[in-house]
This record gives C-alpha cells, sequence and structure tokens, in this order.
C-alpha cells in the first residue's frame, strides 16, 4: 500500500510539472520568435500602424514596401548589395571548407614532428581575440591594394585562418575508422585518393555544418566588412542596410523593415535546408557559440 | 601494422596542414607581433610608426575618461549577459531533456535567433521594437504600465542591447542538450535504487557531469562578449552618455575613425590582457567546481 501510494503522487507530480513545462516551453518560443513574426508583419503594415498597433497581421496590408525597399534611396539598391553578399560569402564558404577538410584530414590521420605543438597553438589561436591582430591585418591588406575587395575574406579562408572548422573536421576524421584508410592503402591509393574517394562521403554532415556556419557568420558578419569595405558600390548587404537606416526619413519604416527580412532569408533557407546536418555536426564535435 | 604506415607518410602531413602552417604566420602570429609594437608608437596609417615608448599605455591609464567609461560599461555588459546566457541555456536544456514531445521544433525555434542575432537586420528590428513608439511600449501600455525610455535612458540602455545577446541563448542551449545525452543513464539509475531525490540527482548527478560544457561555454562566451560591437553600434553608437559605449566602439573609433593605429593597438592589448586574466581565472577556479568524468 505504501508504495503505491508513493507511486501515485510521484506521478502526479510529473504530470503536473510536465504541463508546467509545456506552458513554459510554448511561452518562451513564443517570445523568441514574436521579434520576427513582428518584422514580417511590419514589412506589409503601413508606418502609423507600425508603431500604432500591437497585432502582429497587418490590418491594411501594403505591398509596395518590398519593391520600393528593394531599388533603395540611391543610386545602388538591394540587388546590388545581395549580389555583392554572395560574390563575397560563396567563394568564402567554398574555401573554408576545402582548407578546413584537408587541415583537418592532416591533423588526424599523419604523425609528423611537432604535430601536438602545432595542434596546440590552433587550439589556442581558437581563444586569440581578433580585436588584438585586426589593426595589424588592416594595414597589411592595405599594404597589398586588398581594401574595398572582397580578398580579406576569400584569402583567410584559403589559408584555413577559422581554427574553429579545422578543429572541427580534426574532430570528425577522428571519429571516423582507420580501417577505412588501410583498406584504401591495400588496394594501393595514395593519401589523397583515400580522402577523397573514401573518408569524404562519409563527412557530410561535418562539411555541411562547416557551410553553414560559414555562410552565416560572413552574411551577417557586419565589423570586417564596416572596416574593408568602404565603397558603396561594392557594399554587401550588412553595409547597405544600416545606410538604408541612416538616411531614411519615418517614411520609409516599412521599407527598411522588408528589406531586414529580405537580408536575413538566405541564412534561415539555408539553416533549414541543412538543419539536419547541421544539428548532428554541432551534437557530435560539440562546439560553439 | 598501421603504426608503421602511418610513419611513412611522415612529411606527407605537412602538405595537408600547409594551408594553415601559411595562414597561422602570416595572418595571426606576424599581426599580433606588430600590434604589440605599434602598441608602442604614434602610428597615423600614413607614414611610418614612431616609437614612443610607454606613452600610449601611460595616456590610457592616466588622461583617457573615455576609457574607463568603456572598460565599466564592458564589464557590466560581460557581467549580465554571459550569465543570464548561459545560466537561461542550462534552463532551457534541463527542460527540453524530459522527453518532451516536440522538442526538434521547440530547438529549431530557440536557435534561430541564434544564426540571426549578430546581423544589422536584428538589430534594426530591435531599435524599432524598443523606441520610444516602438511596439514594446503598446505591449506594456495595454497592461497599463507608462512608456519606458529603453534606449534613451543611460541607466537602461545597456540592458537593452544585452537582451539581444540573451536572446541568442539557442547555441549554448545545443551543446547542453548534447551534454545531457552524453550522461551515463545507468548513474541516474543507481541514484535512483539509494533512494535519492530530484533535486538531489540534479545537483549530484546532472550539473557536475554539465560542468565541462559550462566551462567551456563560460570561455568562449567572454572571449566574444568582451569584443561585441554591432549591436551597441547599430541601436545607440554607444549611446546615450556613453552608456553603451562597448570596448569594441572604443577600438573601432580610435583606429578606424581618428587613425590612430599605435593608440588603438595599445588599447587592444590591454583588452587582450584582460580577456587573459579573466579566462585563465575561469580556468584556475574550474579546478574546484568542473568534474571530468571518471564514468569509464
Amino acid at each position: 500500500m505504501g508504495t503505491l501510494w508513493r507511486f501515485d503522487m510521484i506521478k502526479k507530480h510529473t504530470s503536473i510539472s510536465r504541463i508546467v513545462s509545456y506552458i513554459f516551453l510554448i511561452l518562451l518560443a513564443y517570445i523568441m520568435i514574436y521579434p520576427l513574426l513582428w518584422m514580417i508583419g511590419a514589412a506589409f503594415k503601413t508606418n502609423e500602424e507600425m508603431f500604432g498597433a500591437i497585432g502582429l497581421i497587418p490590418k491594411n496590408p501594403v505591398f509596395g514596401a518590398f519593391a520600393a525597399g528593394w531599388k533603395g534611396t540611391g543610386q545602388y539598391g538591394f540587388s546590388t548589395f545581395m549580389s555583392n553578399t554572395f560574390l563575397m560569402v560563396i567563394p568564402t564558404v567554398i574555401f573554408t571548407a576545402i582548407s578546413a577538410t584537408l587541415v583537418g584530414y592532416g591533423f588526424a590521420r599523419f604523425n609528423f614532428p611537432f604535430k601536438k605543438t602545432l595542434f596546440y597553438i590552433m587550439i589556442a589561436t581558437l581563444m586569440l581575440p581578433a580585436t588584438v591582430i585586426i589593426i595589424p591585418r588592416y594595414i597589411f591588406f592595405k599594404k597589398l591594394g586588398w581594401l574595398d575587395t572582397y580578398l580579406p575574406f576569400i584569402v583567410p579562408a584559403m589559408l584555413g585562418s577559422f581554427p574553429f572548422f579545422n578543429f572541427m573536421m580534426v574532430q570528425f576524421f577522428r571519429g571516423l575508422p582507420l580501417e577505412i584508410d588501410e583498406s584504401g592503402k591495400l588496394d594501393g591509393c595514395n593519401s589523397f585518393v583515400i580522402l577523397k574517394e573514401l573518408l569524404l562521403p562519409l563527412c557530410k554532415s561535418a562539411i555541411f555544418s562547416v557551410i553553414v556556419f560559414q555562410f552565416v557568420w560572413t552574411w551577417n558578419d557586419f565589423f570586417n566588412v564596416l572596416i574593408y569595405i568602404s565603397s558603396v558600390a561594392k557594399y554587401p548587404v550588412a553595409l547597405g542596410l544600416r545606410m538604408t537606416m541612416d538616411i531614411s526619413t519615418e517614411f520609409d519604416w516599412n521599407q527598411i523593415n522588408a528589406m531586414s527580412l529580405v537580408s536575413i532569408l538566405p541564412p534561415v533557407i539555408l539553416f533549414f535546408a541543412a538543419q539536419k546536418y547541421f544539428v548532428e555536426g554541432i551534437a557530435t564535435t560539440g562546439m560553439k557559440t | 601494422m598501421l603504426k608503421r604506415s602511418q610513419k611513412n607518410y611522415t612529411y606527407t602531413g605537412y602538405l595537408y596542414i600547409l594551408p594553415w602552417v601559411i595562414g597561422f604566420l602570416l595572418l595571426q602570429l606576424v599581426p599580433l607581433v606588430n600590434s604589440l609594437w605599434y602598441s608602442f608608437t604614434q602610428f597615423q596609417l600614413l607614414g611610418d610608426p614612431k616609437f614612443l615608448g610607454l606613452a600610449n599605455y601611460k595616456k590610457i591609464f592616466t588622461a583617457d575618461a573615455t576609457f574607463l567609461q568603456s572598460l565599466k560599461v564592458t564589464f557590466y555588459y560581460v557581467l549580465i549577459a554571459v550569465p543570464l546566457k548561459i545560466g537561461f541555456a542550462l534552463l532551457v536544456a534541463i527542460i527540453l531533456n524530459q522527453k518532451i514531445k516536440g522538442i526538434n521544433l521547440f530547438r529549431t525555434l530557440y536557435y534561430i535567433p541564434s544564426i540571426l542575432g549578430g546581423s544589422v537586420a536584428i538589430s534594426v528590428l530591435w531599435k524599432y521594437l524598443f523606441m520610444n513608439q516602438g511596439v514594446i511600449n503598446n505591449i506594456i501600455a495595454t497592461i497599463g504600465i507608462p512608456a519606458i525610455d529603453w534606449l534613451g535612458n543611460p541607466s537602461l540602455a545597456l540592458g537593452t542591447i544585452s537582451l539581444v545577446t540573451i536572446w541568442q541563448f539557442g547555441s549554448s542551449m545545443l551543446l547542453f542538450l548534447a551534454g545531457l545525452k552524453q550522461i551515463p543513464v545507468s548513474l541516474y539509475e543507481a541514484a535512483r535504487i539509494d533512494g535519492a531525490g530530484r533535486m538531489r540527482i540534479f545537483f549530484k548527478i546532472t550539473i557536475p557531469e554539465l560542468s565541462p560544457i559550462v566551462l567551456f561555454n563560460l570561455i568562449m562566451q567572454m572571449i566574444n562578449a568582451f569584443q561585441d560591437f554591432t549591436s551597441a553600434f547599430v541601436i545607440t553608437q554607444g549611446g546615450p552618455l556613453k552608456s553603451t559605449y562597448l570596448y569594441g566602439l572604443m577600438l573601432y573609433d580610435q583606429g578606424f575613425k581618428f587613425f590612430k593605429m599605435g593608440y588603438a593597438s595599445a588599447l587592444s592589448w590591454i583588452l587582450f590582457a584582460i580577456i587573459l586574466f579573466f579566462t585563465s581565472l575561469t580556468f584556475r577556479s574550474s579546478e574546484s567546481w568542473v568534474h571530468y568524468g571518471d564514468s569509464i
């Protein structure tokens, strides 16, 4: 009898705490997503409604904000800013994926002198604050004549200067069984063929994670584009959006909202497309912000 | 067999890591040394650096009121945003971990802000939400609270900026969730057999087992928070009355607005020292609170 009673109490306790949990989770989800829902609604609202009412769904929806905002106020509109962003982000992402794969493979599968030391150095640079090297880097790129180009983004990607991704790939390669390499060697493949033909097909989820992370980070990056890109013709969307906000009057608010919305779509779409691999990737490598 | 064949490849490994080695030397090590050197010079970008000795540092510590203000603001920001973000991430992860239906949906919804939060679009959005006539004030008006000057009041603005950071708790949450999944079920079963209650299990098993992830999150978030820039720059431009003038904004002003490269380098080394101090302090202290799995 006694044990039965206790069992009952525990069951009741869990079901109440379950309900409380669900209420909390749903409320939290609403709070988390509310700003984004508001942003979507506001892109279709008149300015009076944007700041007068609290409803998310516009009462008298207007559809002009997207076309007007896209055209922009000056010489260059968002078609320029968006294509600039892709011109900057896509090569950066591709080269990051390639360099991180090579470096990860190198550290995970080969023995060479000073490997441990080099690996520790790479881990240490994970924690090196970017601000401490930004000024000499800027001066270096200035001397090379790379200011106002996308090279300050693309070349570091080629040179594997994102230790986070290298580390992620090292961890991933370490999880793949060595027998795969062995069987390749028995077939007379060299190490590059082993990487390309045997290991790479197994790395999909890790490489997807690298691609999604790097795409989102470079797409959202503001500080670096602010210092490196100076001509409006080359502005990526982050700078274009801020410029539009600075020069606009109250009457353009829904246009800015519409363009904010457009500017976050590519990372969001990529995230949902690659979500399966992506979440797996973070979970398995156990990393980052 | 395996060991021997790996040894044959000894120098091949260098070929694969070569891009990183070059990148490390050219884009990290040399800049690090250079920025230390610049910090002892007067360097206006045009022309060569002129050696000044410790003059930059002396000026920063004795004659630069904005430095002290910015340092204060940055400490407040890190102290507010980082613990709240991590604490919240931990709380939500633990709730999500109890066989919740629709966990994937919740996880995704909570994570979305983390992939957008650093962007200018979100900063613009925040500005609109928290304006005087913005929607947040409209919402609180419906329950009778008078409008609050979220961004114009010097004692509130930093909190409003910190909300952008805390809103992005999803990434830390994912790490905690992954960590929770790795706690062996046998530990819980053993504790239950011993008659431990929920609270006891939480504090004696869950928290210690998660502590390495808490440490990792704490270190990474701290390093990032000390250098944060975008939201304060776009939403408040460091104002009002420099109440959101984060260290990153000061560095940007000195380096890329006034082009005082020497002075800015000195500022960046002081920030580096501060970050190093706090991360090593955290690592030190972790010996007493981080538990490294003795469970197999």
